[in-house]
């Protein structure tokens, strides 16, 4: 960050409280409930803490959780890289229709989306009957948890690489093709390494979604203690029978989750930040060297 | 794609038919669907069911909820992104990134911790409910706080970059023809960060609206009260009331199209102000 | 190995990027494309390299049909204006990234390709820089590397987009003459595209004058200069002088075909071919010193001749002996004219002048 200018800048009165109203409201809004989080976990001391995490029913809700991440996770890179590489370097009309139904799974609340789900698989659903008549549950067991998932977390991925792989142009992969390089031989050797960081970085935001989400999956979960609970599912049922320290436990551990996102996130905007910096940054001299 | 174009680079029907297929069968089918069963009413149900006594509470605590928390947001955001940018001070970088905190806290996480923060027992609820007699637990007032702290960083997050890109010449330019500080903030900045404000401000209001998780806990859920629409909409799911619960889903759905269309027109908005001057600079054939 | 281009159109939309373009260039012949931006030049090299379609016509490599080969398959060197470099990859990686994704059965061994990058890099005088990526290099290193990158898979043909566009001044006149050099000992035919009309003059063997998707004039780098064969190629090649006929009657007498050229018809003369004479004789103009300014190894001498201002260099020899000032009548008459008529050239005339005076 440069030097701030001296006409720029406002008077010390001004500075100081503004700087202390950021400060109140980040620190009322987001610091206070985060240390709460720990403080409501940590209440009754670390026994009763390490206690409730070993509960098997919490534990069983962490695995699902990372069950469900796990499972949504390739299928949003495939979408989001292609639909990164269609958009980013061709031409194509409806172009802009496609960057907006991207955008939908955003804007629809979470429990619209858990209730699409339920009006065709569900038992009155379209599919309902038919998947009655051949036993497969898909509303409240996984592969609904897992559908609602990637419903939520579809634009992450695509969203990050779209402005990213627009920037950087077509040029290296034409140079790659013009030098005899095949399709995969271009996307592995070129294309993904340039993008690699952008690609983290939306993973980084998707599996954050993934590992948190409430609305969506609650609305087709069913609630089934063990079965079909994901850790922030846990969370609400245990707070609604009063057990304060289990469900502040496993917030706690959607807590920590949330810390290392942030911390990961930051890393990688600092890696990309870098990479532009070395792009951008001025030429070396030119050295004239005599040709001979 | 009419004609039998060429590209140089490969893989465009394969990603293009790949996302399609994708996006259609995860988004555009089962939006199409909610249409369709919504459909099965007749216009007079439809109407009936939308604009019943509990449903129009509903969306009265829904909106007017989301509007004051975007409201508070607009504010403290702009304030926010301009210290993160314009100041400098200790743990700078590490309170930028702790901006995005509720983009990675779960919903329910933050639902329960300010629902205990804030009940007439926790740190904050003792001092405004037993000091100051103001309650914020189980009402609209929590509704609030929640949805304000899920729309903060959509705020943060938009302005910052159009503060930082502000050129200090500006500024200096506005100082030199004799503008005090004052004037050059309302008269040269703000209408430059206006664009980008609002689109925050909209992207918060859009969020909030459809926000469940971290609601449900802090709201008390009062039919009529503190009941918000995705409530509602789970409960007629839990009461087996299908048609009730898509009919308001229809409602919610059409009014996130509108926020997202308003939100892509700002931007586009935003976006033209800001390239316009570089008209000419166009590519070489 | 020759290319030829028959009847090459292209559209983006409604824009006419390219009508109707033939042209033929033949092994061993540095071409260059040259044009103001928009013209349609970069197309025409996309199209030849492959990386673009073109609604109708053909390009043939060496008398074969080569229209419908995919770039990967053209055997086409190309050198882009931003250099294109691969910036996840050393130098060295970048020049061998050719050899590497050659098919299993043709791929040389290891120590070939160390072999021949490294040969290469030589070749560019950068071998000393194999280890570095490429955001740790000079501009002009940039495109050397580039162009070595494109050499490794021996091309059969070298097509560069504004090769030196993006560089300076000094590096470009330094790049040029090494381009030229390393051109005459490849045996390859070389395309480059080029706004730049000194470029262009100095590197080719012939120059491809093209506006608005067409060419104006195809040749050697002296024709198109002394020689041009539209009023665009005039303007567009060098500072030119532009003369009313009809309103300025006293040029008829130096130029006959002017007088009996209709309205419109322009006499267009460089500033270098007007020579200042202290007294009147048949045909001269006369006009008055508006502003006299020494430019390098010229005098630029600004007259002014019934309301319009023209422009003529001195060399500063003929300065010292004229010693102008301003304020003063001189008459000018042309040493070298051209008459166009709307496009068509209806006279070209050359006067000798003698020593002048």
């Amino acid at each position: 960050m440069n030097q701030i200018r001296t006409v720029n800048t406002e008077s010390r009165g001004v500075r100081w409280t503004l700087m202390a109203l950021a400060f109140a409201f980040l620190f009322f809004f987001l610091g206070l409930p985060l240390l709460s989080v720990f403080a409501e976990a940590f209440r009754q001391g670390f026994g009763p803490y390490w206690q409730a995490l070993a509960e098997p029913e919490t534990l069983a809700a962490i695995w699902l959780t990372v069950f469900v991440a796990l499972a949504v996770l390739p299928l949003n890179i495939l979408f989001g890289v292609a639909t990164a590489w269609a958009v980013a370097k061709f031409e194509f009309r409806g172009k802009s229709l496609l960057t907006t139904l991207l955008d939908l799974p955003f804007a629809v609340s979470p429990v619209v989306a858990g209730l699409l789900f339920i009006l065709i698989f569900g038992r009155q659903g379209w599919f309902g009957p038919w998947l009655a008549a051949h036993d497969i549950k898909i509303i409240f067991a996984l592969p609904g948890m897992i559908i609602a998932t990637m419903f939520i977390t579809v634009p992450y991925i695509a969203r990050e690489l779209i402005p990213l792989m627009q920037s950087q142009g077509k040029d290296e992969e034409e140079a790659a093709v013009s030098l005899g390089a095949s399709g995969w031989q271009m996307f592995w050797r070129v294309s993904l390494p340039n993008i690699k960081w952008g690609l983290l970085y939306g993973v980084i935001l998707s599996n954050a979604r993934a590992m948190g989400e409430f609305g969506a999956v609650s609305v087709v979960s069913g609630h089934i203690r063990g079965e079909t609970n994901t850790l922030p599912l846990h969370v609400e049922i245990l707070y609604n029978e009063y057990n304060s320290v289990g469900a502040f436990a496993a917030a706690s551990v959607l807590a920590l989750l949330a810390l290392v996102t942030l911390v990961a996130k930051t890393f990688v905007e600092w890696r990309m930040q870098k990479e532009t910096d070395m792009l951008n940054a001025v030429l070396p001299p030119e050295k004239t060297t005599a040709t001979n | 794609m009419t004609s039998k174009k060429h590209h140089v680079l490969p893989g465009f029907g394969l990603s293009l038919g790949y996302s399609l297929v994708y996006l259609s069968l995860l988004v555009l089918i089962p939006l199409a669907g909610l249409v369709a069963r919504s459909a099965e009413l007749s216009w007079a149900q439809f109407w009936q069911i939308a604009t019943a006594e509990r449903a129009l509470a509903a969306y009265r605590v829904t909106f007017g909820t989301a509007f004051i928390a975007a409201c508070v947001n607009g504010v403290f955001g702009l304030i926010v992104a301009w210290v993160l940018v314009r100041y400098e001070f200790f743990g700078k970088k590490l309170v930028d990134a702790f901006v995005d905190l509720p983009f990675a806290l779960p919903t329910a996480v933050a639902g329960i911790t300010l629902t205990t923060l804030y009940a007439n027992t926790g740190w904050v609820g003792q001092i405004l409910e037993g000091w100051l007699g103001f309650k914020v637990a189980f009402t609209p007032a929590g509704i609030v706080v929640a949805l304000i702290f899920i729309g903060i960083p959509f705020v943060v997050r938009t302005v910052q970059p159009v503060i930082e890109d502000i050129e200090p010449e500006v500024e200096e330019a506005a100082a030199s023809l004799g503008a005090s500080r004052w004037q050059t903030f309302h008269r040269v900045l703000f209408p430059a960060l206006f664009p980008a404000l609002l689109t925050g401000f909209t992207l918060s209001f859009s969020r909030a609206v459809g926000e469940y998780g971290s609601v449900i806990f802090i709201a008390g859920n009062m039919p009529m009260v503190s009941e918000i629409t995705p409530l509602l909409i789970i409960s007629k799911l839990e009461q087996y009331d299908l048609p009730g619960a898509t009919v308001l889903a229809v409602v919610m759905l059409v009014i996130s199209f509108v926020l997202l269309l308003s939100i892509n027109l700002l931007q586009w908005w935003t976006a033209s102000r800001h390239t316009g001057r570089h008209v000419d600079e166009g590519a070489q054939a | 190995m020759s290319i030829e281009v028959k009847n090459i159109s292209k559209r983006f939309g409604n824009f006419v990027a390219l009508d109707n373009i033939s042209l033929e260039i033949p092994t061993g012949e540095l071409v260059a494309l040259l044009g103001p931006s928009g013209c349609g030049k970069t197309t025409l090299l996309r199209i030849i390299a492959g990386m673009e379609s073109a609604d109708t016509g053909q390009v043939l490599f060496h008398g074969e049909e080569a229209t419908h080969v995919h770039t990967r398959e053209r055997q086409v060197g190309f050198v882009f204006q931003h250099y294109a470099l691969f910036r996840h990859m050393s130098v060295f990686e970048n020049v061998a990234f050719g050899l590497r994704v050659k098919p299993r059965a043709e791929r040389p061994s290891e120590g070939e390709i160390r072999e021949r990058v490294m040969k290469l890099l030589k070749l560019v005088q950068l071998d000393w820089l194999a280890e570095r990526y490429p955001s740790q290099l000079s501009g002009g290193q940039r495109q050397r590397i580039a162009l070595a990158r494109a050499l490794a898979v021996e091309p059969k043909v070298l097509l560069l987009d504004e090769p030196f566009g993006a560089l300076d001044t000094q590096v470009r006149k330094e790049l040029r003459r090494w381009l030229r050099h390393l051109h005459d000992e490849m045996h390859i035919a070389s395309v480059f595209v080029t706004h730049d009309q000194e470029e262009a003059l100095e590197v080719a063997d012939r120059v491809v004058v093209m506006n608005k998707g067409h060419i104006e004039q195809l040749g050697t780098p002296d024709e198109v200069y002394s020689a041009p064969a539209t009023p665009f190629v005039y303007r567009f090649l060098g500072n030119v002088n532009v003369f009313h006929s009809r309103v300025h009657g006293q040029w008829a007498e130096v130029d006959r075909a002017a007088h009996v050229a209709k309205d419109d018809a322009l006499a267009f003369v460089r500033p270098h071919d007007i020579e200042i004479q202290r007294e009147s004789s048949a045909g001269a103009l006369s006009a008055s010193v508006l502003h006299v300014q020494a430019i390098g190894p010229l005098v630029r001498v600004e007259v002014e001749h019934q309301g319009e201002i023209f422009e003529v260099e001195l060399t500063r020899e003929r300065h010292n002996q004229l010693a102008l000032t301003a304020g003063e009548t001189v008459w000018l008459r042309p040493r070298n004219l051209r008459v166009f008529q709307g496009e068509q050239m209806v006279s070209s005339q050359t006067f000798d002048l003698g020593a002048g005076i």
